[in-house]
């Protein structure tokens, strides 16, 4: 296959040792656990009560059309209520505690065991019922995503950023599973090529691919090692390094007949296909100085993260900063009271060393840095330059929106600027921007609407009143008897208005019949 | 911009060695002035001193001024220059990084305009010059204005190759003719061609460093070239040699250090290759066709207007836009 190269990105010191010494180790149940209902950015309602007991596996709350959540242990639901959660657009959402009876029952959903038999349909509706959710990053229901076919599947084993080896961590262990996923994955979309990518510097990941796939070959599974540079791990460009396409911009890969999933989704489908079980955990990988055991470790969804850090042996006395993610892309936190849900790649918690603060900022000197890393061919220089000036035309036509927010030309930039952080706040700018646009534009059309309908209702009037106003005139002084005969006398006049307000006083007389009838019964 | 100022190191040794101390006592003056002026507007805009002053971009102002005029020039001169530099060009416009004209070119072409004589009057250099003088005598003609007793400019100073090629050409001599002027060496003029090898050296030492991007330097001179071969080949006796225009004058200077300052220069890739090439063009046509026997400084400065278009119309595609499609 051949290997095409996309734009800019950065070598990266990867990180990882440390983390994958150890084979992955499993996280103790903690005594409660909060399950955050929220799905990207939607949330979820909930569909357990306050008391009910719950086994792990359980649906508690749905999105109709959308990823199901499910209790992750078995226990007694204790409280429904809002929680401090680790989600880039809220910092709290209401979630469902349980309280674990810490025999961790299972409710699985019936086995598939002929899944190769079995229909696309059927397949894609236990994805939905177990909740997969997509484990790169972003949290999005793998299920909304396998509903069109499409001819090549990618199942990216490239890893997001320093010091996240989950996915190198899975490979390298149950690569089984994840080529049986990738199997029931591609078999949902009918691909015709299913791509098993690892990073060209994830030697041992792709050793067990190849023994997992030589003992499970299915048509059209092939594996490919991309190079080692960030942001190889962004689906688009994953895409674009494996096919040479371009997913358009505000388009979808399948705009490309390409699908992305990852790793962890795929072994996450099989599972649901082949154990019945529903996505209640996720690998995490937990590094940084400031933890005492690094390495990847199996977690339930809900767990807390000061439990996962006892977990890891807790913290060491240079931890300065918690982050979810990596340090590029990642979310730092403010306290450890948080839950793990499925976007929770990594729990990294770095050493003051490496968060000192940077050097002041200083002016752009506009080098252009920025410009030759930026994976999306932009020029992030002159982005900055139009969003000082807040010249959002200018913003616009530079194409702020094709923006990933990987973090490269921060990192180069001379200067020191922040540049992430602006171009954030200048897309919520826009989107604030264009929402108001379109309340302006229905309140202009309600307003011209209301005036065209005042200006039809006045013209009828004008010319209603200039029809009797030449019928009254013309009345008098006609003399023949054609002009005379549409004249009305005064005794039909007369009676017209009678009969009219006849009719008016039944029509309210009925109506207070019946709001009479109303209160009556309630 | 420290990397700017080693770079700057052998071209300075260079010019030393066939100018004099003179070179030297113009970079001190000029850093002075040019620092002075710094802070002071820094002061009077409101701004902190520290990273300002400390990011050296005001010292290689005054230094790339400082090496385009002669070294006996009047120590005002260098006052009145940074003054419009720094005050002027960069600081009114709102500082580092938001200037829109190289400040070092626009001082320059200040007092180039206001005192066309004093800095038309360069010494001979070194290997052709009857007299030089020692370093008190050179504190003394650029302090006082005035030369020891015994000697007068028109002892010292001399015309430059481009001086002589302007001013021969008008009286009706072919190339070949003006060429046999003792000023003249291999390519440009003697001394003149070692100094810009020495600026070529430092601009490499740039490029290696990251400091600037190949496609200035490469278009400046490629264009050069390519505009004078044809012209050359068809009429040799009227158009000089294309490594004569390369090795004269300012123009490798500005091929590696004036031309490539990202701040008034075009920021995308295909940008800077028009930039460079349309600096190389207006100088060309400014030495052919225009009063000065150098057009380096002006035409740096119109293509700096050209700026914000150039970087709009030269606009890489951006991903997702226009697409590509398998292979």
């Amino acid at each position: 296959m051949r290997i095409h190269r996309f734009h800019g990105g950065l070598k990266l010191e990867g990180r990882r040792k440390a983390a994958l010494a150890h084979p992955i180790r499993g996280c103790a149940l903690p005594p409660r656990l909060t399950i955050p209902l929220i799905r990207r950015d939607k949330i979820v309602g909930p569909v357990v009560a306050l008391g009910e007991r719950v086994l792990r596996g359980q649906c508690i709350g749905e999105v109709p059309g959308f990823a199901h959540v499910h209790a992750t242990t078995s226990g007694i639901v204790c409280a429904i209520e809002p929680h401090d959660v680790a989600n880039a657009s809220v910092v709290r959402a209401p979630c469902v505690m349980i309280d674990a009876d810490g025999d961790d029952n299972w409710s699985r959903l019936p086995t598939i065991d002929n899944w190769h038999e079995t229909t696309r349909e059927f397949l894609l509706a236990r994805i939905h019922d177990a909740g997969i959710a997509g484990l790169g990053g972003a949290a999005f229901p793998a299920g909304i995503k396998l509903t069109v076919p499409v001819g090549t599947l990618i199942v990216n084993g490239a890893e997001c950023e320093p010091g996240i080896s989950c996915d190198h961590a899975l490979l390298i262990e149950r690569a089984y599973e994840v080529v049986q996923g990738a199997a029931v994955l591609a078999r949902i979309v009918d691909a015709e090529r299913t791509i098993i990518a690892t990073e060209d510097s994830m030697t041992r990941a792709f050793e067990a691919l190849q023994n997992a796939l030589s003992e499970h070959p299915f048509d059209g599974a092939v594996l490919a090692q991309v190079p080692t540079r960030y942001p190889q791990g962004g689906e688009r460009q994953l895409i674009e390094t494996l096919t040479g396409a371009e997913v358009p911009a505000g388009g979808l890969p399948q705009e490309v007949g390409v699908l992305c999933h990852n790793v962890g989704t795929a072994a996450a489908a099989w599972r649901a296909a082949a154990h019945g079980e529903a996505q209640t955990s996720r690998i995490v990988s937990v590094t940084g100085a400031g933890v005492a055991h690094p390495g990847n470790y199996e977690v339930r969804f809900g767990t807390p993260i000061a439990w996962l850090i006892e977990q890891a042996g807790g913290y060491t006395p240079q931890a300065a900063r918690l982050l979810v993610g990596g340090p590029l892309m990642g979310l730092a936190l403010s306290h450890d009271e948080v839950p793990i849900d499925a976007t929770c790649n990594a729990i990294q918690v770095l050493d003051g060393i490496e968060t000192k603060p940077p050097a002041p900022e200083v002016p752009c000197i506009r080098c252009g840095e920025c410009a030759r890393v930026c994976p999306a061919q932009l020029l992030p220089q002159q982005l900055f330059g139009y969003l000082t000036r807040e010249d959002w035309p200018r913003v616009q036509e530079h194409a702020l929106d094709a923006c990933i927010e990987c973090g490269c030309c921060a990192l180069v930039c001379p200067s020191q600027i922040p540049l992430v952080a602006w171009y954030r706040w200048g897309k919520s700018e826009l989107r604030e921007q264009a929402r108001q646009h379109v309340e302006a534009d229905a309140a202009r059309e309600r307003y011209e609407a209301r005036n065209a309908r005042l200006q039809r209702e006045r013209s009828m009037r004008d010319t209603r009143r200039a029809t009797n106003l030449s019928a009254i005139e013309s009345a008098p002084t006609s003399t023949d008897e054609e002009s005379a005969a549409p004249s009305i006398s005064k005794s039909e006049v007369l009676a017209a208005i009678a009969r009219s307000r006849a009719k008016r006083k039944a029509r309210l007389r009925a109506e207070r019949d019946e709001r009479d009838d109303d209160g009556a019964a309630s | 911009m420290g990397d700017v100022l080693i770079a700057l190191i052998p071209g300075v040794i260079a010019q030393v060695w066939y100018f004099g101390f003179g070179v030297l006592v113009q970079i001190a003056l000029a850093i002075v002035f040019a620092i002075i002026f710094e802070a002071a507007m820094l002061r009077a805009r409101g701004c902190p001193q520290m990273p300002f002053i400390a990011d050296l971009s005001a010292p290689v102002t005054a230094v790339l001024f400082a090496l385009c005029i002669p070294a006996w020039t009047l120590w005002w001169i260098a006052c009145v220059a940074m003054f419009a530099a720094i005050v002027f060009a960069k600081q009114l416009y709102g500082g580092l990084g938001r200037n829109i004209f190289n400040p070092a070119m626009a001082g320059y072409v200040v007092v180039l305009i206001a005192f066309p004589l004093a800095l038309a009057r360069w010494p001979a250099p070194a290997p052709l010059a009857a007299h030089t003088l020692d370093f008190g005598d050179t504190l003394h003609a650029i302090f006082s204005g005035h030369l020891p007793m015994n000697m007068s400019w028109d002892t010292l100073a001399q015309a430059t190759p481009l001086d002589t090629v302007k001013i021969e050409a008008a009286r009706g001599y072919t190339l070949a003719e003006i060429r046999n002027n003792p000023v003249f060496g291999d390519f440009g003029g003697k001394g003149w061609e070692w100094i810009a090898n020495w600026y070529a050296l430092g601009g490499l030492y740039l490029l290696w460093r990251r400091v600037i991007h190949w496609q200035v330097p490469v278009a400046l001179l490629g264009a050069t070239i390519l505009l004078t071969v044809p012209a050359w080949i068809v009429d040799p006796d009227v158009n000089p040699l294309p490594l004569q225009h390369v090795f004269s004058g300012g123009l490798m200077l500005a091929a590696f250090f004036i031309a490539t300052d990202p701040v008034t220069g075009a920021t995308t890739p295909r940008g800077r290759l028009v930039f460079g090439a349309g600096v190389a063009a207006l100088t060309l046509a400014i030495r052919r066709w225009g009063a000065y026997p150098d057009g380096v400084a002006f035409a740096v400065l119109l293509m700096n207007a050209c700026v914000p278009l150039l970087d709009r119309i030269t606009k890489p595609r951006v991903y997702g836009y226009g697409r590509r499609h398998h292979d």
